[in-house]
């Protein structure tokens, strides 16, 4: 109970110093990068931009969304941009419809809908581009056990159900050297459909075919087991009992353990530098237009190098806008978003993985594309 | 309250009296504070049906696409059943409900009760208001302290039913720490509904005719058989009312049992084991942050359902109060 109450107040500290560190580093990020960021945007638009711009989508990116929007402001003081998180299908939705001059996704375009964007996008067609890489953490609560070590097909069985106990061969031929408690596993899964769960089960699908039957899903696929509402719910579901596993954003793990994966022979913790050149080396989604960049991430990779289970967010914009007061702008905060600059601030807004210099150059020669149209 | 039923009315009637009595119906009548004041509070009245009626042809139309391309209307065997999909949260919800006012109701009227007739003044009075405190907490704080509090020191309790009690289907299952099933949510909702249901049966107990009361004392019936023959009887229709505000509150809450319920989709009867049961209103919210337009729109259909449910279970309220005082 006085544990309990520790770590209660632990993670209430932490909540404060984040937000205060956040608060902190907001500002300092405005005030600092104010000289290179409007360049860019003078480089782009020839002035710094103005006007109002509205964005939807995905709530993933729901923090380093506010990262950028507040700093973009900061930067470019006439503009005002938004971003309202309302899930990736309604903002694509609202983006394909007009509503909005830009969409964040957690999976890209489809085909039919680039087809679809020719209305919104004035004869155009809409394209994405890679913003956001969050490195996904397999996360543990299991007293006296710190240094968890799985296998994919070891993590599937855990959560297909037909790994039940701690002292399972499976997770103790993954751990040599631990000693694993008699005690049963308790999967938490997150009870509203997410990007998170797609990637997850994506990883799960590719690496353990035969224990992980279900695919890649957003809503999770088996019925009944724990589970959590949203990021924060799931991570308070796994702390509140012992012997649970979950997954999360890694940022949000807290002081959750968080299991090392097996890539190729090794086990590999994550890091957002990891999480990052997984998505390097992935290859790109084949059939798209030039300047659409996709990735079809690899979650088979075995280089020791990389952390494969990860979750990429884009940014859906049209390549043509009807005036050029709005390509412009849509340009300016692209370039923003994609520069190093602006994945710094989001990685210190939301602790996720920046992008690699080599695809936030290809991004912002893709972004340089965008015109008015006529 | 010792007055008898026509003294009331005479001293309303007192004051216009002294003009002439063929003149003051049509004067009054004419007052323009009259006309506003009738005219306002026909509106308010009005708008009552007018939401209603707006809430319900927003539900209707909104959930009409899941409406038609639902199995049932289309035929399709590919198509998404809304029975399907609805029952089960139909009955996590009235489940979690029914449990929660099981609960509560005994509770509140011994605490109404306590309150109105047996704790001495100097208690009564701050009692009664720390009730009708709790009742304005917000239902997202119970949430936090049952899932924060609450659930991990049930725990035990849980155990003890799933191993004593476990051939009672209720009980059975397999149970697992953290509790976050259908027992623990309506634990919350049990402590959520209390101050409102005793706030409520409290007023009416008060209501007792002091004389009827004394009555009963004078006979030689001792406190209990008071309660038992006078207070319980005349307050009957107050605590079903009152029951049907808890029920309402318990069938349309989100946060609390969101934050305390790990959700699934069966009819089990096994409130201990998780992943069992949902609730609507938890449904829509932890689905509508990602959803497509199709699951939008079958997300409003349960939340049409849910309307007219309650309508339902509100009419079967009034039909009970009234047949509790004709009897």
């Amino acid at each position: 109970m006085i544990a309990r109450k520790n770590k209660l107040a632990a993670v209430a500290a932490l909540g404060l110093t984040s937000v205060l560190a956040l608060s902190a580093c907001g500002g300092g990020a405005g005030t600092t990068s104010g000289g290179t960021g409007s360049d860019n945007g003078g480089s782009a638009s020839g002035t710094t931009v103005s006007g109002q711009l509205a964005g939807a989508g995905a709530s993933s990116a729901e923090s380093a969304q506010g990262a950028w929007t507040q700093n973009f402001t900061a930067l470019n003081p006439e503009a005002q941009v938004t971003y309202d998180a309302v899930g990736s299908g309604a903002g694509r939705e609202q983006f394909l419809n007009g509503g909005v001059k830009f969409a964040g996704t957690d999976s890209a375009l489809k085909d039919e809908e680039i087809a679809q964007s020719a209305t919104a996008c004035q004869g155009g067609s809409a394209f994405d581009v890679p913003i956001y890489i969050s490195p996904i953490a397999v996360v543990y609560k299991l007293d006296g056990v710190t240094d968890l070590q799985l296998s994919a097909p070891t993590i599937a069985g855990i959560f297909a159900g037909t790994i039940t106990n701690w002292n399972d061969p499976a997770i103790a031929a993954d751990n040599p050297s631990a000693t694993l408690p008699d005690l049963a596993i308790t999967p938490v899964h997150r009870q509203d459909s997410s990007g998170t769960t797609k990637n997850f089960t994506d990883y799960l699908s590719a690496n353990a075919p035969d224990a992980w039957t279900y695919g890649a899903v957003e809503e999770w696929p088996i019925q009944g087991g724990q589970s959590g509402d949203k990021t924060s719910g799931l991570i308070s579901v796994v702390e509140g009992g012992n012997g649970t596993i979950g997954y999360a954003d890694a940022s949000k793990a807290g002081n959750l353990g968080i299991a090392k994966l097996k890539v190729g022979d090794e086990y590999v913790e994550y890091t957002p530098e990891a999480a990052a050149k997984a998505v390097e080396d992935s290859p790109r989604a084949e059939g798209r237009a030039e300047g659409d960049i996709v990735i079809e991430l690899d979650r088979t990779l075995t280089d020791p190098t990389t952390y494969p289970l990860v979750l990429v967010s884009y940014l859906a914009v049209c390549d043509t806008y009807a005036d050029a007061d709005t390509a412009n702008l849509v340009k300016a905060y692209a370039s923003y978003i994609v520069s190093p600059e602006g994945q710094k601030a989001a990685a210190q807004a939301a602790g996720n993985a920046a992008l690699t210099d080599t695809l936030s150059a290809e991004a912002t020669a893709s972004i340089e594309k965008i015109k008015a149209a006529g | 309250m010792s007055s008898s039923v026509a003294t009331p009315s005479s001293p309303q009637q007192d004051p216009p009296a002294p003009a002439a009595p063929t003149t003051t119906a049509a004067r009054t009548a004419k007052r323009p504070g009259d006309v506003i004041f009738s005219g306002l509070s026909i509106g308010s009245g009005l708008l009552i049906f007018l939401t209603l009626a707006l809430v319900f042809i927003f539900l209707l139309i909104r959930s009409w696409p899941a409406i038609q391309t639902s199995r049932e209307l289309t035929g399709n065997a590919d198509a998404v059943s809304l029975v399907q999909y609805v029952a089960p949260l139909v009955y996590g919800t009235v489940l979690a409900a029914l449990l929660a006012l099981l609960m509560a109701v005994p509770i509140a009227v011994g605490i109404a009760l306590f309150i109105s007739h047996f704790a001495p003044r100097s208690l009564a009075t701050p009692l009664g208001f720390l009730i009708d405190l709790l009742a304005a907490v917000p239902s997202v704080v119970f949430g936090l302290w049952g899932g924060v509090w609450l659930v991990p020191r049930l725990e035990p309790l849980f155990f003890f039913l799933n191993e004593h009690l476990g051939w009672i289907p209720l009980f059975g299952g397999t149970v697992s720490a953290p509790m976050r099933n259908m027992a623990s949510a309506s634990v919350v909702l049990a402590v959520m509904i209390l101050p409102i249901i005793t706030a409520v049966t409290r007023e009416i107990f008060l209501q007792t005719p002091r004389l009827q009361e004394e009555a009963a004392l004078a006979l030689g019936a001792t406190r209990w058989e008071t309660i038992k023959t006078v207070v319980l009887p005349f307050g009957r229709s107050g605590v079903v009312s009152a029951s049907m505000l808890g029920l309402g509150r318990a069938l349309g809450e989100t946060m609390a049992v969101l934050m305390v319920l790990s959700p699934g989709e069966t009819f089990s009867l096994r409130i201990l084991q998780v992943g069992q049961h949902n609730t609507i209103a938890a449904n829509i919210a932890s689905h509508s942050a990602e959803a497509t337009p199709d699951v939008m729109a079958r997300l409003i259909f349960t939340g049409l359902v849910l309307f007219v449910f309650t309508f339902i279970i509100n009419a079967i309220a009034r039909a009970i109060v009234s047949r509790t005082t004709k009897s």
